[in-house]
């Protein structure tokens, strides 16, 4: 069962080939037989899950089950959920049990779905490795001497391993598509406000955005059909109307026009990769699009523009932590300052710490144009960047990486080295763009993920084209821990 | 641009962190290359460009003022370090 794709379980389940007990006693057995390599799961949710099938099983008897009624799907522990840990990698939030549930589990709750547990990530979703977690760091399934990636490592780590049929993660710049290239998945990171950050812890909110981890272009469409819609609750939330995103999957690609920033295929790409992704765009290409090169002349500023915003909005958004209403708490705080101030030395990691310092300096007195408003003012030159090409070009394509997934420990002792393996991805953030990664080849046993981007809200397109591509090619039907195929 | 580290600390304590004294010299260092790192943006020519704030520039909806959530409060002061009466105890702060 393990090596089936969420389409091909949801038809199982409906044919009654196994139950959705049956699935998820599977799945929960292979955690714990496995999970102890990876370190993929933080918290496994099998009594409760078990629970939730049998429901699932009953309403697969009936006739209102949904496409992902009976499905175990892995949750990134940074979606709040009621009465489960939801520790977002932190100390501080080692103890936080939810009194709610995210708008996206309530989601996937409603539908049927069940939630097999909760994945590792860098803590705060700050990182892209995966090492800043306060329960260790994940060992990417194709090799366990290398990173996952980051932020949601565990969630890319989990389908790899075929420990969950597919994940949710989050992206805040590049944490759902960066992992998913390492990892050799799909994963798609929809355009900002599609789906609703409602009980997804904050890290830095006009970039933050949760979205599918799967094996396929069509298990991520299938995901994202329950994600996104408009949330009342999240007040950034889009209103723009949601399509059936399976809907448009088999178009052909004739006509399509590709873009290829110049600048994601210069110096910094890794040969091996480049040849990957020159092979992909070929395979696009003999199916009727056409690529056309195309500049973004403003990309050298994403990573600094990006490193002054998102720790801005963090030293904003974690101020919340402080030891009175949830969390981690000092033992026997002096007075109130000693409260805060221990608090959060010892709950926040050294990366999230640097982080709120940096936020804090860019945001505080006399300093605030210089670095925020400037920053400000770079990304709007980089989404004017975007708002040109798509004038020529219907999607983008490049990398979604610079090299494959790199040695655990090799970058995490350098912040500003670690922050580069971003430079393809945090643009889409910046633009609020929706993004994917398909898994486009390998290079010395490692995989290699093809990014797209598209329009704000053209995530059906990039299912199409991911889908089209998919079925041309078997990289995502590659397995690490099968020997074979899935 | 190079930070000292009594800027540091000043930061620290607007961000009420901590941080140990064997520990501040690591820290400061750290972010001096961060920052080195994205003064590259003054460089950038922004001059009468407008700040993004938002990438769809969207504004704050504004809703209806009329209640919608129930009393929940034992449930949120279930999972919180300290509580009396249905108060958050924190240290002694008015003699």
């Amino acid at each position: 069962m393990h090596t089936q794709t969420v389409a091909q379980l949801a038809q199982g389940l409906r044919e009654k080939r196994f139950s959705s007990v049956e699935l998820t006693q599977h799945f929960c057995s292979r955690i714990e037989e496995l999970d102890p390599i990876y370190n993929a799961f933080i918290t496994l949710n099998k009594d409760a899950a078990l629970a939730a099938a049998a429901a699932a099983d009953q309403r697969l008897a009936s006739d209102n089950a949904t496409a992902l009624t009976g499905i175990p799907i892995a949750h990134k522990d940074i979606f709040c959920t009621l009465g489960l840990r939801t520790s977002c990698g932190s100390r501080m939030l080692d103890n936080f049990i939810p009194p709610y549930d995210a708008t996206v589990i309530k989601r996937f709750n409603e539908a049927g779905a069940i939630i097999l547990g909760k994945t590792n990530m860098d803590e705060f979703a700050m990182g892209s490795s995966n090492e800043n977690s306060f329960y260790g760091a994940v060992k990417n399934p194709w090799d366990q001497t290398t990173v996952p990636g980051g932020s949601s490592g565990g969630s890319a780590a989990a389908v790899a391993a075929l420990l969950a049929p597919a994940a949710t993660g989050t992206d805040t710049g590049g944490s759902i598509r960066q992992p998913a290239a390492f990892c050799g998945i799909t994963g798609l990171k929809p355009t900002y406000g599609r789906v609703s950050r409602l009980g997804m812890v904050a890290y830095a909110s006009s970039l933050d955005q949760g979205g599918p981890m799967a094996h396929t272009a069509l298990d991520c469409a299938l995901l994202l059909n329950t994600m996104a819609g408009h949330d009342p609750l999240d007040s950034t939330s889009a209103q723009d109307p949601v399509q059936d995103y399976t809907q448009d999957l088999e178009q052909p690609l004739k006509g399509l026009r590709i873009g290829l920033p110049r600048e994601y295929f210069g110096e910094g790409l890794d040969p091996g990769t480049g040849a990957c992704i020159q092979a992909a765009l070929q395979e696009l290409e003999s199916q009727g699009a056409s690529l056309v090169d195309i500049n973004l002349p403003n990309s050298k500023l994403t990573i600094p523009a990006y490193y002054i915003i998102a720790p801005a909005e963090a030293s904003t958004n974690l101020s919340r932590y402080d030891g009175v209403r949830y969390g981690h708490r000092c033992e026997d705080p002096g007075d109130l300052h000693d409260l805060y101030t221990r608090t959060r030395e010892e709950g926040f990691g050294d990366e999230v710490k640097r982080r709120i310092l940096v936020g804090t300096y860019a945001l505080s007195a006399g300093y605030y144009d210089a670095y925020y408003k400037k920053a400000q003012q770079a990304r709007r030159l980089i989404s004017d960047n975007f708002t040109a090409a798509f004038e020529q070009v219907d999607i983008i394509a490049g990398p979604t990486t610079p090299g494959t997934a790199f040695p655990l420990g090799a970058k995490s002792d350098d912040p500003v080295a670690m922050y580069l393996e971003d430079v393809y991805t945090l643009a889409v953030n910046l633009a609020g763009l929706p993004g994917i990664s398909v898994p486009a080849g390998f290079v010395d046993g490692k995989p290699v993920g093809l990014q797209l981007i598209g329009r704000h809200f053209a995530e059906a397109q990039l299912l199409n084209v991911g889908h089209r591509y998919q079925q041309a090619t078997d990289w995502h039907q590659q397995a690490p821990v099968t020997g074979g195929t899935l | 641009m190079a930070i000292e580290q009594d800027e540091i600390e000043k930061i620290a304590e607007l961000a009420r962190i901590r941080i140990a004294d064997e520990q501040i010299g690591d820290v400061t260092r750290r972010i001096t290359e961060i920052l080195g790192m994205v003064d590259q943006l003054q460089a950038a020519e922004t001059d009468g460009v407008e700040p993004m704030a938002n990438p769809l520039d969207a504004t704050q909806r504004l809703r209806v003022d009329e209640v919608t959530e129930s009393d929940q409060r034992d449930a949120f002061q279930a999972i919180a370090p300290a509580v009396e009466q249905g108060l958050y105890l924190v240290p002694k702060v008015i003699d």
